[in-house]
C-alpha cells in the first residue's frame, strides 16, 4: 500500500459484460479499514461477479477497481497477495487431509516457517479441528469446512478479505460463531466485503450495498436504510384468506404498500396508531378475518422488498 | 517462478494422485493392457502366405532358388503349376496370394551376371498382407543374391571372404523379418501419447469442475509454476510407464534394443514433455473431465496412429497428408525410437527429429500457458 489512508477498497465505474448481458453496471463503492461491508442481492443480481473482478479473477470490462492500492486489472498479481478470499463454493480440496489443505495454502501464500507452527494452530483452535488434523476435508460437517476454508483465506494475514456467501448452508449456530471470527478480524483492521443471502446476517455488517440487476440501489447501515427506505411504519397483519386481503389492502388510499411476508402481512402505513382500527374494520367488512394486526420494527427484508420493488418498478417505466 | 510454491503444487498433486486409485490403476494397467494388445493384436506378422509356384526353367539352380521360399516360414508353398493359366486363377480364386514366376533363362542370365527378374505375382486386396508379401520375397531374394555373390566371389580366388554381414545389416535392421520388432516399439510411442495427454487432461479439467480452481488462482501463484508444478508428477509417471513398456518390449516381445539409452531417454523426455502439455491445453480449454479426456485421446491417439508412420509408411501417403504429418509430434518421435531400438542410430543422425521434438515442446508449454492465462480473463 502506497498511501495508509487511502480505503483498502475503491471501486469506481465498475462494468461487467457477458456478450450483450450486464451483469455488474457501473458501481462504484469505498471500504475503509476495519469495515465490514455486506453485498445483498437477489440470485444473479452480480454480487459473485464483483468480488471475482475486485480479487482479479475476472477482467473487468470497463471502470476501475483499486484494492490495497493495486489496480485488479493491472496488476492482479499483486492484489492477489495482499487478499484472501473464500469463494461461492466450497473450494479446498475434499480429497486432502485438514492440515494438508492448511499447509499446502500456506506454501502458496509463502507463509514463513516460523510463524506457520503458531498460524496452523490458531486455524485448528478456530475452526475447532483441533483433534480432527488428519480428517479428509471431504468428511467434515460444512460449518467445520467453512471455518476451516476461512482460516485457509486468511493465513496471510491480509489486510483485506472477500467473503462469497461464506455461511451458506451452514446451521446457524456456526453461522454465528463465523460472524464472531469475521467480527474479531476486522476489529483487528481487516477489512471485509461480504455477500450474503440471509438477511439477519445483513445487520452483522457495518454498511450494506444492496444490489439489484447489477446495479447498486441503496447503500448504507442497517439503521440507515431502514429509516430511508420505509417512508412510514410497518404493521404486521396475521389473517385469512391472504389474497383477498391483500388485494383490499393495496386498493386503501393510505396504504403505501402491501407485501406477504411467509404467512402474514407487511404493510406500510404514514401512522400505524390510526390505521390498524380502520384496515381492521374494512377487512372485516369485506369477510376477511383477522387474527393480529400489530405495529412492528422493520427488517432488512422489508427494506430489500421496498427498494427493488421501487427499482423494478422504475427501470420498466 | 518461485520454489516453495512449485514444491506446494507438486506435493499436492501427489497426495492427490496416491489417494486417487482408480487413475493410480489405470497408470499401471493401461500400459500392460496397451502393450499387450497391441503387441499382439496389431501385430503385422504375417506367416505362411499361400504361394504357387511357376518355374519355367525347373534347373538345378532354379529349383535352389524355389527352396528358400519353402525353407522360410513365411511362406507356404502350396503348388507347382507349368501354365499362367493355373497360376491367375489361382490367384483369383483365392488359393494364394503370392505366385512366384521364374524366367525360362534364370540359370543362363545368373551365369552371365546380367539381371535376372523372377516375377512375383501378388493378389493385393488386402493391402497389408502384399505390402508384407512384397517385403518377405525381397528379403528372400536378397539374401539370395548375396550368396550368389560369395560363391562368385570364391570361385575368383577370395576363398576366405567373411561373408559381408554389414550388407545384410543396413538393408534388414529386422533380419528375422519379425514385424514385431517394427511394431512394438511403434506401441511404447503410441502409449507414451496416449497415458501422457490422458493424465494431465484430467487433472486440470477435475479443479475446473470441483471449483477448487477459483481458489488455486486467488493465490498468489502463477500459471507457469501451476503447469510445471502439475505436470511434473506425471512426468514421473509417464518415464516410469515408458520404463515398463520399453522393458517388456525387450523381455517379453524380445525386440533388440540397439542404441544408446541416452539418446531413448532424452527423446522420450522430450515426446513426454509434448503430450503433456497437450493434454494441459486440451484440459484448460475443455470444461469438463470428460471432454478434456476424450479430447486428449482423439488429440493424440489418431494422429501418433494414423499419421506417425506407424501403420502406414508416411512416404506412401497422398503427398498433401506427407506434408502434414510434419506437424505431427509423433512422427518425429516414431522414428527416433525405432531407429534407437532397431538400428541403434546414435544421436548426430537423429537430431533433426529431436530438434523437432523440442521445438514442439517449447511450443505446446507455451500455448498451454498463454491458454490458462487467456481463460482466467
Ligand atoms: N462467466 C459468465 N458468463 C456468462 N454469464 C455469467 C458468467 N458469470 C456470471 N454470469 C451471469 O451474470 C449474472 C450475475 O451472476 P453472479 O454470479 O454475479 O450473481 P450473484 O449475485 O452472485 O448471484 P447468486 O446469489 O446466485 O450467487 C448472472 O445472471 C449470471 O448468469
Ligand atoms: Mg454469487
Amino acid at each position: 500500500m502506497t498511501d495508509n489512508d487511502a480505503p483498502p477498497v475503491i471501486v469506481r465505474d465498475l462494468v461487467k459484460r457477458f456478450g450483450d448481458f450486464v451483469a455488474v453496471d457501473r458501481i462504484n463503492l469505498e471500504a475503509r479499514r476495519g469495515e465490514i461491508v455486506g453485498f445483498l442481492g437477489p440470485n444473479g443480481a452480480g454480487k459473485s461477479t464483483t468480488i471475482r473482478m475486485l480479487c482479479g479473477l475476472l477482467r473487468p470490462t470497463a471502470g476501475q477497481a483499486l484494492v490495497a492500492g493495486y489496480d485488479v486489472a493491472r496488476e492482479p498479481e499483486r492484489v492477489r497477495q495482499r487478499i484472501g478470499y473464500m469463494s461461492q463454493k466450497f473450494s479446498l480440496y475434499n480429497d486432502l487431509r485438514v492440515i494438508e489443505n492448511i499447509r499446502f495454502f500456506a506454501s502458496l501464500y509463502e507463509v514463513p516457517d516460523s510463524v506457520l507452527k503458531e498460524r496452523v494452530s490458531w486455524i485448528l483452535d478456530m475452526a475447532g479441528l483441533s483433534g480432527r488434523k488428519s480428517t479428509l476435508t471431504g468428511t467434515l460437517p460444512s460449518g467445520w469446512k467453512q471455518r476451516l476454508a476461512l482460516g485457509c483465506a486468511v493465513l496471510h494475514r491480509p489486510p483485506i478479505l472477500f467473503l462469497d456467501e461464506p455461511t451458506s448452508g451452514v446451521d446457524p449456530i456456526s453461522r454465528r460463531q463465523f460472524w464472531e471470527l469475521i467480527h474479531t478480524m476486522a476489529a483487528e483492521g481487516v477489512t471485509v466485503l461480504v455477500t450474503t443471502h440471509y438477511m439477519d446476517e445483513a445487520e452483522y455488517c457495518n454498511r450494506l450495498v444492496l444490489i439489484f440487476q447489477g446495479r447498486i440501489v441503496a447503500s448504507g447501515s442497517p439503521t440507515e436504510l431502514k429509516q430511508r427506505a420505509m417512508t412510514g411504519e410497518l404493521v404486521l397483519v396475521e389473517c385469512a384468506p391472504l389474497g383477498l386481503a391483500l388485494d383490499l389492502l393495496r386498493q386503501t388510499p393510505d396504504v403505501a404498500d402491501a407485501a406477504v411476508f411467509g404467512n402474514a402481512l407487511h404493510v406500510v402505513v404514514p401512522e400505524a396508531r390510526t390505521m390498524i382500527p380502520r384496515l381492521r374494520t374494512h377487512l372485516s367488512q369485506h369477510g376477511v378475518i383477522v387474527a393480529r394486526m400489530e405495529p412492528i420494527r422493520p427488517s432488512l427484508e422489508d427494506v430489500f422488498v421496498s427498494l427493488t420493488a421501487a427499482q423494478g418498478a422504475g427501470g420498466k417505466a | 517462478m518461485r520454489w516453495h510454491r512449485l514444491a506446494a503444487i507438486v506435493r499436492k498433486e501427489i497426495l492427490q494422485i496416491r489417494r486417487d486409485l482408480p487413475s493410480l490403476l489405470i497408470t499401471v494397467a493401461m500400459p500392460l493392457l496397451l502393450m499387450l494388445g497391441f503387441g499382439y493384436g496389431v501385430s503385422f506378422d504375417i506367416r505362411h502366405i499361400p504361394v504357387y509356384v511357376y518355374d519355367r526353367e525347373s534347373s538345378q539352380q532354379s529349383q535352389d532358388f524355389l527352396k528358400r521360399f519353402q525353407a522360410s516360414e513365411y511362406f507356404n508353398v502350396m503348388k507347382t503349376v507349368d501354365n499362367y493359366q493355373a497360376v491367375i486363377q489361382a490367384l483369383d480364386a483365392g488359393a494364394c496370394r503370392l505366385a512366384i514366376v521364374i524366367p525360362v533363362n534364370f540359370s543362363e542370365q545368373l551365369k552371365t551376371g546380367g539381371p535376372v527378374s523372377v516375377q512375383a505375382l501378388i493378389d493385393a486386396t488386402d493391402n497389408n498382407t502384399a505390402n508384407v508379401s512384397i517385403s518377405y520375397s525381397e528379403a528372400v531374394v536378397q539374401t539370395y543374391n548375396q550368396q550368389i555373390q560369395l560363391e562368385w566371389l570364391q570361385r575368383h580366388g577370395q576363398a576366405r571372404l567373411q561373408p559381408p554381414l554389414k550388407v545384410d545389416a543396413r538393408t534388414w535392421f529386422n533380419e528375422d523379418l519379425e514385424s514385431t520388432a517394427n511394431i512394438v516399439p511403434g506401441v511404447v510411442a503410441i502409449i507414451m501419447a496416449v497415458i501422457g495427454s490422458f493424465l494431465t487432461s484430467l487433472t486440470i479439467a477435475r479443479e475446473w469442475e470441483r471449483g477448487t480452481m477459483e481458489q488455486l488462482v486467488s493465490t498468489p501463484v502463477t500459471p507457469l509454476e501451476l503447469m510445471v508444478g502439475k505436470l511434473v508428477p506425471y512426468f514421473v509417471i509417464g518415464l516410469l510407464d515408458t520404463a515398463l513398456c520399453a522393458g517388456m518390449a525387450i523381455w517379453w516381445f524380445e525386440v533388440p534394443f540397439r542404441g544408446q539409452w541416452s539418446v531413448f531417454f532424452l527423446s522420450c523426455t522430450l515426446f513426454l514433455i509434448v503430450v503433456l502439455s497437450l493434454g494441459y491445453f486440451v484440459s484448460v480449454v475443455a470444461k469438463s473431465q470428460l471432454a478434456a479426456s476424450q479430447a486428449a485421446l482423439i488429440a493424440t491417439f489418431l494422429p501418433a496412429f494414423l499419421l506417425s508412420g506407424f501403420i502406414y509408411p508416411i512416404d506412401q501417403m497422398p503427398a498433401v497428408i506427407q506434408v502434414t504429418t510434419h506437424l505431427i509430434p509423433a512422427r518425429y518421435f516414431m522414428t527416433i525410437i525405432r531407429d534407437v531400438f532397431l538400428k541403434g542410430t546414435s544421436l548426430p543422425l537423429l537430431l533433426d527429429d529431436l530438434l523437432a521434438l523440442a521445438l514442439f515442446a517449447v511450443l505446446l508449454t507455451i500455448l498451454a500457458t498463454r491458454a490458462f492465462q487467456k481463460k482466467l480473463s
